[in-house]
């Protein structure tokens, strides 16, 4: 079969034979486990518990506040033992419920009960997904029920379920799909109900070919489809990855459902299945916890709340101090300041390093090389967007288009002059809606 | 418990590529230029090249220190600045040429506009065109007598093969292939440019957008105004246009500066398209015989306003992608 791809995109290291063999293993956390009220791209949750309330496994302990939000569930049973700001692993500092893990797990009523999914309709297969705070795993965190609600449901051609999994050292993905394969063809076929006229295709990079061939094995729907794509970053990226499969293209201001595909990641769909089939709503995921100064690589099912502290424990913690460790994929994750900080919906990782390649070789003048234009999927000039970024010119900013970046950081991965490219354009991107909301008020 | 851990920005791997191993490349591409020069001028060449290469450095290292800057000698672009100007000069130059020429490129061009990056026009180049149009005899003089070098200027020169062609000579095409004809150290041997380009083009230091249209667009142009003043083109007059003077040296190794050519692809095929239209018409109609090297500072100095007109249109932006 042909790759698909896109234009552009650079090609790093995959470095994913450290964790790609090791089968995922379930931690069974014994920690208090810490629910920040916003691990989605949306609305904060409210707390609907109080402190000092007994919770079991699977109740819902924040609800949502608006369409795009999402409700969050305990992973433990136990007392609520706090609601306080903590600092959480962007930096940021959230208001979070504090459980007390009692270890029993004691779960909710009602929850794992198995149904008959081939017989609710639309609407109630939407609910159940609203209900379970499924958000897109693959990181961004946008929650999966609005995805799947576009306003023109039957204008829908392609459910994309995202498999590249283009981030380097990332495994998470590809060990989903080798063990609850099944799980996922019958997370499609819940999906599919909500879309009549779409197919599925579930685009998976070539450095998977084992997920690929065995998902092409136990597909019994001839409405779902595997399409082998290049291995190049960000292959994964919503944009690039429907440009890849459809040949459309979108930019920032339109919707996937513009170009009549919806997309989701592996994950999210598995999460979709135990959803509608199982009544168990999200409150578990699967990590890689990898890099060279980890002492066992591995793959993790863990409860969402545990510490990371407890993760890299069972993944038999360092084997030297780490120069940088890292919470999601090495080119657009995180880097962390301390490790006892919550596991949310959107951490993908943890990755450790013995030596931070970003501080070995010093940031240098721009020699005008056009490697970064060489490698920006959005096409973009950030040569050009860097000097008006760094001169405060938004305006120039705006006009070189620079709010279509994505932050994919392969401008900067390139460069041979070590800028930090992406960095400024975070920074104007922010300044450039700052200057909007201004603009809004007067 | 983590006293050393760094904390920045996404991504957090980078590419192997440096500026400095760029500049490496750069080197190892221009020694076979330079090598054939030495070959064909002997010592002369040899000593012009270290005089180039070392005021070069020394103008780097001393304006820098003098300022209290970051001495910058460690990414070798000042290496790559003063082998480029090595290749542009006759090998029968007086001393005080190159010395003249590394202090004008490093002092003037370089650094006075802010180091490396910030360059509104090659270097080299830049100091070449001054040292032509300041001495304009030494710097047509390819005599290879060595005693030359430190002597007095003793006009016994020789004529250019882009001199004789406008005379009306045709000279031997294949002779410039492979060995030497008069002229600057590094246009000696059109093969070893070659060689030294295929290797930049392997190693992705150099697009080979802006060497290929300025070649190909040079040639088309000649062939065309000659047409037009009726004047006959023959294989061999073609063959002496492409591999005579600076015209594959100058697409290879200087029309490719990163910092006074356009990124945008667009852009890089306006300069090449405007750098072959001014070549040929000062090879054909201008008296002068600097057509490569105008032709490429021109082509720098209008590099910033090439680029802001061909800005490329975003991902999604395309007529009739989706609505």
């Amino acid at each position: 079969m042909k790759l698909k791809s896109f234009k552009r995109g650079i090609h790093p290291k995959g470095n994913k034979q450290y964790t790609a063999d090791k089968p995922i293993k379930e931690l069974v956390s014994t920690c208090d486990a810490t629910y920040p009220l916003s691990q989605h791209i949306g609305a904060p949750c409210e707390p609907v518990v109080a402190i000092g309330d007994e919770v079991k496994k699977g109740q819902l302990i924040a609800k949502a506040t608006s369409f795009v939000s999402c409700n969050i569930f305990s992973a433990v049973s136990g007392k609520v033992k706090d609601i306080k700001p903590v600092a959480t692993t962007s930096g940021e500092t959230v208001q979070s419920i504090i459980i007390e893990n009692d270890g029993k797990f004691e779960e909710v009523e009602g929850f794992g009960k198995q149904e008959d999914y081939t017989k609710f309709d639309r609407d109630e297969i939407l609910e159940k997904i609203q209900y379970a705070g499924i958000v897109g795993l693959g990181g961004a965190g946008f929650p999966t029920h609005v995805k799947l609600a576009p306003k023109e449901p039957d204008r829908i051609d392609y459910l994309i379920v995202n498999a590249a999994e283009c981030e380097p050292y990332l495994t998470s993905d590809y060990r989903l799909m080798l063990e609850k394969g099944d799980k996922l063809v019958e997370g499609i076929k819940i999906l599919l109900k909500l879309f009549k006229n779409a197919k599925c295709v579930i685009g998976i990079e070539n450095n998977k070919t084992d997920a690929y061939k065995h998902l092409v094995e136990i597909i019994d729907d001839e409405k779902i489809e595997c399409q082998l794509l290049k291995a190049k970053y960000p292959q994964g990226g919503e944009r690039m990855l429907i440009k890849a499969i459809t040949g459309r293209e979108i930019n920032s201001k339109m919707l996937p459902a513009d170009a009549g595909t919806v997309v989701v990641n592996v994950a999210s769909t598995i999460a979709c299945y135990d959803a509608v089939a199982n009544n168990i709503p999200l409150i578990k995921r699967v990590l890689t916890i990898t890099g060279d100064a980890i002492t066992n690589p591995c793959n993790l099912l863990v409860s969402i709340g545990c510490s990371h502290k407890e993760l890299l424990e069972e993944a038999g913690g360092f084997n030297c101090n780490p120069e940088k460790i890292v919470s999601g994929g090495p080119m657009m994750g995180t880097a962390l300041f301390e490790i006892d900080l919550p596991v949310t919906k959107t951490s993908s990782s943890i990755l450790a390093f013995t030596k931070d390649e970003v501080a070995k070789v010093p940031t240098s003048a721009c020699i005008h090389c056009g490697r970064c234009l060489g490698a920006c999927p959005e096409k973009l000039v950030p040569q050009l967007m860097m000097a008006a970024s760094d001169n405060s010119q938004f305006d120039e900013f705006e006009k070189l288009h620079g709010m279509e970046c994505i932050e994919c950081g392969s401008c900067t991965y390139v460069c041979p002059a070590k800028r930090p490219l992406t960095q400024s354009f975070k920074y104007a991107k922010r300044e450039v809606i700052k200057q909007r909301k201004k603009g809004e008020k007067k | 418990m983590f006293r050393n851990i760094n904390v920045s920005v996404s991504p957090h791997i980078r590419d192997k590529r440096t500026t400095r191993n760029i500049m490496l490349d750069v080197c190892i591409a221009l020694f076979f230029p330079l090598a054939a020069g030495i070959y064909a001028y002997g010592i002369n060449a040899l000593i012009v090249a270290v005089l180039c290469v070392a005021t070069c450095l020394l103008s780097e290292l001393i304006f820098q220190v003098a300022l209290k800057k970051k001495v910058t000698l460690g990414d070798l672009s000042a290496l790559v600045t003063g082998l480029i100007l090595a290749v542009n000069l006759p090998a029968s130059v007086p001393w005080f040429i190159p010395v003249l020429g590394g202090v004008f490129a490093i002092i003037v061009v370089k650094q006075l506009f802010g180091g490396l990056g910030q360059n509104f026009m090659n270097p080299a180049l830049g100091a070449r065109c001054f040292l032509v149009i300041s001495f304009a005899k030494l710097m047509t003089n390819y005599s290879t007598d060595i005693n030359y070098l430190f002597g007095k200027p003793d006009a016994v020169t020789s004529a250019t093969p882009m001199a004789m062609v406008k005379g009306g000579e045709v000279t031997n095409w294949f002779d410039m292939l492979v060995n030497t004809h008069a002229g600057c150290i590094g246009e000696v041997s059109a093969i070893a440019i070659l060689i030294g380009a295929a290797y930049m083009i392997i190693r992705r230091v150099i697009d080979v957008k802006i060497p290929f249209i300025y070649i190909a667009s040079t040639l088309c142009f000649v062939a065309l105004i000659q047409t037009i003043k009726g004047e006959s083109i023959s294989f061999d007059y073609m063959m002496v246009q492409l591999c005579g003077g600076g015209l594959l040296i100058g697409a290879f190794f200087m029309a490719t500066d990163y910092v006074t050519s356009p990124i945008t692809n667009k852009g890089k095929v306006v300069y090449a398209l405007i750098l072959g239209l001014m070549t040929s018409l000062i090879r054909t109609v201008s008296p002068s015989n600097e057509g490569v090297s105008y032709s490429i500072i021109i082509g720098n100095m209008l590099t910033p306003l090439i680029e802001k007109f061909t800005v490329p249109k975003p991902f999604g932006y395309k007529k009739g992608a989706v609505k």
